[in-house]
């Protein structure tokens, strides 16, 4: 009935000769909850680029909402309302928690290049941000500046840019990346609390987050995506197993050997 | 600092602020009745001017990370533009108060700025500097080689003392001069202070910081450079339309590299980080190019090692040293520095006398030979032609220069100590 929330179709995208992205499909419903997973340089971060609009795609179409986004600059995609963190903490260093928060805020409550009007008057700007600071529960940390956070919080502050524009579809790239097993679990659980009624889709490598978000997980091997379904049906699937999880038991096995 | 008062959470303009600006408005209007000699007002009146166009600079280097090498060129052209209309004031075929003069300029800046801005705000970082070099040499070409506009190199002049006299201001003395720039000064810092406490003032802090993720909230970061540029470029023309009702001349020179580079150094020396440090910047560049000027023909070297002591050890300018310093003595630690200050200052003056009699010596066999071998520097009477006056610097540089820098070491030390309990204090009253 409504259009798919996020659509790829027969997506490509070439880095000189190599074809990084081949013929991606993929259909996410409004809502849905999606994990991305696939082996390192399966291309699932180049897939989060074409689709947030910092690449643009060889050929092949992005759909949101039904309208096409692909050529997109960033900024136009933002604005139709995707949006997307990054695995390299990616925040505004030199000004505090809630200067970033309320910068992130901004346009999609209206404002645009407004030089006419003072930020302390903009009321909704002002309550949207400060309720974004207790979100991501940063409150202790309301005017340290970004630079000075510890790098959990920057991970917290990170999503909080995200969400902020209050985008129905939000991409997230390696969220938990470098965070301990406490911060973890601690943070999947801030991620579930901010991310309700969206559309969500994540990268992870980490399985537990994998099945502790997700309500699909679609699987990407060489710029492919060999299997998208329920976490269960996924772990069934014998195509996945042989193409991926065979490499990630190898994997596991490597960083055992290496210890 | 982590506590913020609920009145003022979200940067409001508060009675503190208020103050503030009153006393500025109140130094505004005294100053020229302490500094009375006619030198003082001259001064005076460009350092208004120099307040000006430094905050302006400093609109694109410090808040939004975009490092200008033409920023002369807007303050420039502004100054042309205005000393055109005033002539044409004089010859009564513009029929604007002179008054109204830098204005003028401004409303050039902005011009110039949205045409010249277009190219340049297309990039950032280096190539963005490299394109503002190129059109700074550019325009200055242009100015030789259009004679009919930039007068060639005689420049260009005009009278002030054009038009009907309003309220018996005629422009004539000086002091008439100073007080209409010092309320244009008053009025553009307060509306450069006011565009940073903006939606769009914010979000060029942003772009300063972190180009890449602005574009993924929303903004065009080639969008927001281009309207900040184009506000800088109106403040830049009326700090340029200022000057042209200051000087009634203008000259190729206003234009040129030397001038946006001067903005650049002062700036920076003033201090990008803070509003007020490129006030701090313009009083110091008015007194280097009127006073410095006089009491030395090495000016512009020790200008250079000034700037090269200030990027290498404080980068933040004078304006981050005050703050730094500030916040110290709020934790009530700055009395345990005083003491290394005092060592700092001592041997770092003996090094510097050392250092300037040798510069001064050089100086003089270059460019003063013919007056003889002999000059005073500091009440001293120096010889180039006599060893112990050579020994005798190189003495004084190398006393004060070994016990300088090992004050030096311990100071940094300490001053790394009272930074970390500072943070400790910090942590503690957040956990608390």
């Amino acid at each position: 009935m409504s259009a798919p929330a996020v659509e790829l179709k027969d997506l490509r995208k070439s880095f000189g000769k190599t074809e990084i992205i081949r013929g991606t499909n993929l259909m996410v419903a409004p809502g849905e909850r999606v994990a991305i997973i696939g082996p390192n340089g399966a291309g699932k971060s180049t897939l989060f680029n074409l689709i947030s609009g910092r690449f643009g795609p060889t050929s092949g179409e992005v759909r949101l909402n039904g309208e096409r986004i692909d050529g997109l600059a960033p900024f136009e995609i933002n604005r139709k309302g995707l949006s997307r963190s990054f695995q390299i903490t990616n925040i505004f260093g030199r000004l505090s928690v809630f200067e970033n928060l309320r910068c992130a805020v901004l346009w999609s409550l209206g404002y645009r290049y407004a030089f006419w009007k003072f930020l302390a008057g903009l009321k909704d700007a002002n309550e949207r941000a400060e309720q974004l600071v207790h979100m991501i529960k940063l409150d202790r940390k309301r005017d340290t500046l970004a630079m000075n956070l510890t790098y959990a919080e920057q991970r917290a502050l990170e999503i909080g840019i995200t969400i902020a524009g209050g985008a129905s579809v939000v991409l997230l790239d390696e969220p938990t990346a470098g965070m301990s097993k406490s911060e973890t679990a601690r943070f999947i659980e801030l991620i579930r609390e901010v991310t309700v009624g969206k559309t969500l889709l994540t990268v992870e490598h980490d399985m537990g987050v994998v099945f502790g978000l997700a309500d699909k997980i679609a699987v990407l091997v060489y710029g492919e995506v060999i299997a998208f379904d329920t976490p269960d049906k996924v772990r069934a699937n014998a195509r996945v197993q042989e193409a991926y999880l065979g490499s990630v038991l190898a994997d596991a096995q490597a960083a055992e050997a290496g210890h | 600092m982590a506590t913020t008062t609920t009145t003022n959470r979200y940067g409001a303009i508060g009675p503190r602020d208020l103050i503030i600006w009153a006393l500025f408005a109140l130094l505004f209007a005294v100053a020229p009745l302490i500094f009375r000699s006619g030198l003082a007002v001259t001064m005076l009146s460009q350092i208004g001017i120099a307040i000006v166009a430094c905050l302006s600079y400093n609109m694109l280097l410090g808040q939004g990370g975009m490092l200008s090498f033409g920023h002369a060129v807007y303050s420039g052209l502004g100054t042309y533009v205005a000393i055109h209309a005033l002539k044409a004031i004089g010859d009564g075929t513009f029929p604007l108060p002179v008054s109204l003069i830098p204005l003028v300029g401004g409303v050039s800046g902005i011009f110039f700025a949205v045409l010249l801005g277009f190219v340049t705000t297309k990039k950032s970082g280096t190539t963005f500097a490299m394109i503002t070099l190129g059109i700074g040499e550019l325009v200055f070409a242009m100015s030789l080689m259009v004679p009919e506009f930039f007068g060639g190199e005689a420049g260009v002049n005009a009278n002030r003392m054009a038009g009907k006299p309003f309220m018996g201001i005629t422009y004539g003395p000086q002091i008439q001069v100073y007080y209409l720039l010092a309320i244009y000064t008053f009025i553009c810092t307060a509306l450069m202070y006011a565009f940073t406490r903006t939606p769009l003032g914010r979000v060029l802090n942003a772009v300063r910081d972190n180009p890449e993720r602005v574009e993924f909230i929303g903004y065009s970061t080639q969008r927001v450079r281009y309207i900040a540029f184009i506000i800088s470029g109106f403040f830049a023309g009326m700090a340029g339309g200022m000057a042209a009702l200051n000087f009634e001349i203008a000259t190729a020179e206003v234009v040129g590299a030397g001038r946006s580079g001067a903005y650049l150094l002062f700036t920076f020396l003033g201090g990008a980080t803070f509003f007020f440090g490129p006030i701090i910047g313009a009083v110091l560049m008015v007194i280097a190019f009127v006073l410095l000027s006089e009491f030395t023909k090495a000016w512009l070297l020790y200008l250079g090692l000034v700037f090269l002591l200030m990027v290498m050890y404080a980068p933040g300018g004078i304006a981050s040293l005050i703050m730094m310093n500030l916040r110290v003595a709020k934790f009530g630690k700055l009395g345990r520095l005083l003491g290394w200050y005092a060592a700092l200052a001592v041997t770092g003056f003996i090094t510097f006398v050392g250092v300037a009699a040798i510069i001064e010596m050089v100086y003089h066999i270059q460019l003063n030979e013919a007056l003889g071998s002999t000059l005073k520097f500091m009440g001293i009477e120096l010889d180039t032609k006599s060893l112990a006056s050579w020994l005798g610097a190189v003495v004084t540089a190398v006393v004060g220069l070994v016990p300088f820098e090992l004050t030096r070491r311990r100071f940094a030390v300490r001053w790394g100590e009272v930074q970390g309990e500072i943070e400790a204090a910090i942590r503690a009253k957040e956990m608390a």
